[in-house]
């Protein structure tokens, strides 16, 4: 049965032309075929002798299908052959690699997430090749966003850019955990506090630093008498007037401001390409917030007054002990302020702590 | 290249090479609507009627489907021709000579016939235009095989590419934003040359993150990004300039340093072109990413009103893309 | 009773044209019937997907032939001119190659069946969209002119129903306007696939249209290729000589359906077709021939002889020819790399 039509599956015949015994001519009309789209005369392929009618008047077939034997003239009696559909075509392989689809391997759950965010394909990647434990890398992006930046950081990778030179976080560096005690008896272990991921992180920078960044310190004695006075004096109208307690700091800020204007080499960071000036003071303030250091930053700070330095300072500095900084907050920073006088102590050596943001 | 430079504008940039290429070969014709005495509506072939004669510099009658179908028969017949369409807004009618001829010239006789053509219109908006004189058609056409698609932003790129159109054996639609046309000026080389098709270029080199764009947007993300600076935030911007085919090696090479992909277009966003591009980054460089792709396009209405606050709401701003680019960089 | 011996040799206006060339015209009906008809057969034997017909314009393409000067006048046909490009030098070799779709075809098996290009020959590579080649014809007559290449025709074939088409209006249009050396031939054959004039048009005579836009037209009886040659000798002389276009309307029938894929029963009637068959061109032109002593039986059945001789030969030779290799889908896309994305 021919196909008489694209679409064409099946067809009918409608009338034989030609019986058994009838000598037929080639492209002679042997057989009239009906489908849904045509009906037609159907010439022969052959010159012969009709042998055999397969199909009979009315009766529906699929294309394909056998639907006559003719002997051809001059060959031995065989059937038409029947044409076979061409097998489809196999399916082209898919284009991308499986192991790229395999989830990286992150410590705890499994799961390729951090902290309940998702994480980029790039910082799986990273991760993966670096072999880094995403659970202790400190975030920088939105929300705390770990950003390929951080994890290539944490991989120890050459940084594009320096970052800026901070002052010595509130705590000093942790020492190394003591050997273990000989296994007597239990109670002469020590106590032993698991290590927070941040804690580890706050180690592990600490540790690179001191030994990467040169530190240099200097001290100067200022006599600041006139300036406590004026400050007790205005104090509690202050805190009344504002809701704010108005502490030394803010006056420490506008005095680093204003230097910074001076000697603007101060407000710069060491990059492989060159020393990047800032053309803006960001005062990042060095805050001790659950158990944890976070420099929340003050923008702009050589614009504000004392009044707005200590408003400023004061309620990021809240923000950053209920824990709710927002990116904004926490990047940015040019400069950074420490007062470790609040604990008593009269000098201190800080180590500085190199931001893990690119500074581009 | 000839040390010898001006700096024209981009208007000035298509009269010159237009002129140029008729001076150098009178194979080259320019058919259009109001071409010949009046000089084309925005005066780039001024004068041309007079120094080429009208056998060359043809006013057409006012249908389109014949503007771009004769010349379709006057490139398979050996010559350059160069047909316009007044505004882009006015080219449908030739949509089946364009798409369904000269795309399939050379494929449909097996390179027996070839269609050296160039289709020159003005497009986009910015410029009170309306609902009819402010679209963009890239996104209608860059879909189909058999065509190059050029959208060059400045004045040297301009010179070049349109140089390296009508040389080209080749139907090439010639896209030229009309709000560019007097308000971008640039240094252009005198004398002869060409810009190979399918090359982007990095109008401004940046770390933090890649704008992909082309056509008037590359000029206020130009301004965008170097306000950003002043934030330290390194922004590179590629511009296309030539739309298909697109180049992949630029935009992934940018994209795997800086890990980050801002599209603009002033097109509607649904099927532009940022939607390709979206789909060639995530197949080659998923792995690369560290944020989603964005896109920062158009509106999907037809059109972008009269009333200014209506045009302005369709037309992106230097303020959003700033804003769209500071996102990105601090995702 | 005396003998007497009638004459049958009737005066006939042979329009200019020798005995070989009224012969060559004949052959060219007998061969555009006998592939017209293989192709038709081919398609019921599954051979073939689709073929289309073009019985009953034997006479007026091979007048049209007749009147085309080979090595200088460009032919932009349309898919029914099957005996016209035969006439005008593709080959039935050719013709079967493209029906068979095989690697060899002149587009290299990516047209469809009546879809021929050869440059060298004048013969314009054109689409299957309707009048789309129209406006094509009318550039490429320009560059004629531009080219001051005096003598050179352009002759642009349609259907009747093309001319519905806004593009057909505007190539004529615009050939008017230059006052280009072109013809547009519009084979009337009363039937756009299952659209009767009456309802594709307002009027009887398609060439009722040239005036209206500044060119003339004429009509001539499609059915004679004598008729045919001698309006079409008119209008390309009238275009070689500066002249401008000129519309010419050709009337004929079509006795088959529009291809393979129509019937024609659900909306012709047989009666009809019947009755236009006393019209057929070629037993008309037979006749003719006889009638004028130019051929005789014995002729005529030597020559069907060697017109099926030579399809039956190159069927069988296009038949076994190789199909075209899928990968060279990739080729002469542009010049240059086609891939959307530059690497």
């Amino acid at each position: 049965m021919p196909q008489l039509g694209e679409t064409v599956t099946e067809g009918t015949v409608a009338q034989w032309l030609k019986r058994p015994g009838d000598a037929i001519e080639k492209y002679e009309a042997f057989v009239e075929v009906s489908t849904d789209k045509v009906n037609a005369e159907v010439p022969s392929p052959v010159a012969g002798i009709m042998r055999e009618l397969i199909v009979k008047e009315g009766e529906t077939v699929p294309t394909g299908a056998p639907i006559a034997v003719i002997d051809e003239a001059g060959s031995l009696a065989e059937p038409l052959p029947v044409p076979v559909a061409e097998p489809a075509a196999p399916a082209p392989a898919p284009a991308f690699a499986v192991a790229d689809l395999v989830p990286v391997a992150v410590s705890g759950n499994g799961h390729a997430s951090h902290n309940g965010t998702r994480v980029s394909p790039a910082v799986r990647r990273l991760a993966r090749e670096h072999a880094i434990d995403l659970a202790v890398v400190r975030g920088t992006g939105a929300n705390g966003r770990v950003t390929a930046s951080d994890v290539i950081a944490a991989a120890g990778a050459p940084r594009t850019a320096a970052a800026p030179v901070h002052a010595a976080p509130m705590h000093a560096a942790p020492e190394p955990a003591p050997a273990p005690a000989v296994p007597n008896a239990p109670a002469t272990l020590p106590e032993l506090i698991p290590l927070t991921p941040a804690r580890r992180l706050i180690a592990q920078r600490m540790v690179e630093s001191k030994h990467t960044a040169p530190h240099a310190w200097t001290m100067v004695e200022v006599d600041v008498t006139n300036l406590w006075k004026w400050r007790t004096a205005a104090k509690d109208a202050f805190e009344r007037e504002t809701g704010t307690k108005l502490t030394l700091l803010p006056f420490f800020m506008h005095a680093v401001a204003e230097s910074l204007r001076a000697y603007p080499l101060m407000n710069a960071s060491f990059r492989e390409d060159g020393i990047a000036v800032h053309r803006q003071i960001h005062l990042g303030i060095a805050t001790a917030a659950g158990g944890n250091l976070v420099v929340p930053v003050v923008r702009d700070a050589d614009r504000l007054s004392i009044r707005g330095l200590a408003l400023a300072a004061g309620a990021i500095i809240d923000r950053a002990r209920a824990g709710k900084l927002g990116v904004d907050d926490l990047t940015g920073g040019t400069f950074t302020v420490n007062n470790n006088g609040a604990n008593g102590s009269v000098l201190s050596a800080p180590i500085s702590c190199r931001s893990r943001r690119r500074a581009g | 290249m000839n040390a010898i430079s001006t700096a024209i504008t981009n208007v000035e940039a298509v009269r010159a090479t237009l002129h140029d290429a008729m001076a150098a070969d009178d194979r080259v014709l320019i058919i259009g609507e109001d071409v010949g005495a009046r000089g084309n509506v925005f005066l780039i072939t001024k004068g041309f009627l007079e120094e080429f004669g009208a056998q060359r510099v043809i006013d057409a009658p006012l249908a389109e489907a014949s503007i771009v179908g004769v010349a379709v028969g006057m490139a398979m017949q050996g010559l350059r021709p160069i047909a316009e369409i007044q505004f882009a807004d006015f080219i449908y009618p030739a949509f089946s000579q364009i798409v369904g001829e000269a795309a399939k010239t050379r494929y449909r006789s097996n390179g027996d016939y070839t269609c050296p053509l160039v289709i020159r219109t003005p497009y986009g908006g910015g410029v009170r235009g309306a609902l009819s004189h402010s679209v963009s058609i890239e996104a209608l056409f860059y879909h189909v095989p058999g065509l190059t698609i050029l959208a060059p932003s400045t004045p040297r790129d301009i010179k070049g590419l349109l140089t390296t159109a009508i040389e080209s054996d080749d139907p090439v639609l010639f896209l030229e934003h009309k709000k560019t046309y007097r308000s971008v000026r640039g240094e252009v080389p005198a004398g002869h040359f060409t810009i190979p098709i399918g090359k982007a270029d990095i109008k401004k080199p940046g770390t933090q993150l890649t704008v992909v764009s082309y056509g008037y947007n590359v000029h206020q993300a130009l301004d965008a990004a170097q306000q950003l600076e002043d934030e330290n935030i390194s922004v590179e911007v590629i511009d296309l300039r030539s739309i298909r085919p697109m180049d992949k090696t630029a935009i992934l090479t940018s994209v795997r340093k800086t890990r980050k992909l801002l599209i603009i277009h002033e097109d509607n966003k649904f099927g532009g072109i940022g939607a390709e591009i979206s789909a060639m980054v995530s197949e080659e460089a998923l792995f690369d990413l560290d944020a989603p792709i964005r896109r920062l396009c158009g509106p999907d209405v037809p059109a972008m009103g009269y009333a200014l606050p209506l045009e302005e709401a369709f037309m992106i701003s230097t303020e959003r893309m700033q804003h769209a680019m500071r996102d990105l960089a601090r995702f | 009773m005396a003998k007497t011996v009638t004459a049958r040799v009737l005066t006939l206006d042979r329009g200019g044209l020798s005995d070989e060339q009224l012969v060559a015209m004949f052959r060219n009906m007998l061969m555009q019937r006998q592939l017209d008809n293989r192709g038709f057969q081919l398609n019921r034997q599954g051979k073939i997907p689709f073929a289309l017909g073009s019985e009953g314009h034997e006479g007026l393409q091979a007048g049209a032939a007749m009147a085309f000067v080979r090595g200088s006048d460009i032919l932009v046909p349309y898919y029914r001119d099957l005996g016209l490009v035969l006439g005008v030098g593709i080959t039935p070799l050719e013709l079967l190659a493209n029906m068979f779709a095989r690697e060899c075809d002149l587009s290299a098996g990516r047209q469809f069946p009546n879809h021929y290009t050869a440059h060298a020959r004048g013969i314009v590579s054109v689409s299957s969209i309707i009048a789309a080649h129209c406006t094509h014809a009318a550039g490429i007559a320009y560059a004629l002119k531009y080219r001051n290449e005096s003598g050179r025709v352009v002759l642009c074939t349609t259907g009747e129903g093309s001319t519905s088409q806004g593009e057909w209006h505007e190539a004529i249009n615009f050939s008017a306007v230059h006052r280009l050396p072109i013809v547009f031939l519009v084979e009337n054959n009363g039937y756009a696939i299952s659209t009767p004039q009456s309802m594709q048009m307002a009027i009887d005579d398609v060439a009722d249209k040239a005036p209206g836009y500044g060119l003339p037209g004429m009509i001539c009886d499609g059915t004679d290729p004598i008729a045919t040659y001698r309006t079409m000798k008119v209008a390309m002389d009238r275009a070689r000589s500066g002249g401008g276009p000129t519309l010419v309307e050709a009337k004929c029938y079509r006795f088959l359906s529009h291809s393979t894929d129509d019937d024609d029963r659900t909306y012709r009637d047989r009666e009809l077709i019947a009755e236009q068959r006393k019209d057929d061109p070629v037993p008309k032109f037979e006749r003719v021939l006889i009638d004028a002593g130019i051929l005789d039986e014995a002729a005529i059945a030597a020559l069907r002889a060697a017109v099926l001789h030579e399809t039956n030969e190159a069927t069988d030779a296009a038949e076994a020819m190789p199909q075209a290799p899928p990968e060279s889908m990739y080729e002469n896309v542009v010049a240059g790399p086609f891939e959307p994305w530059l690497e």
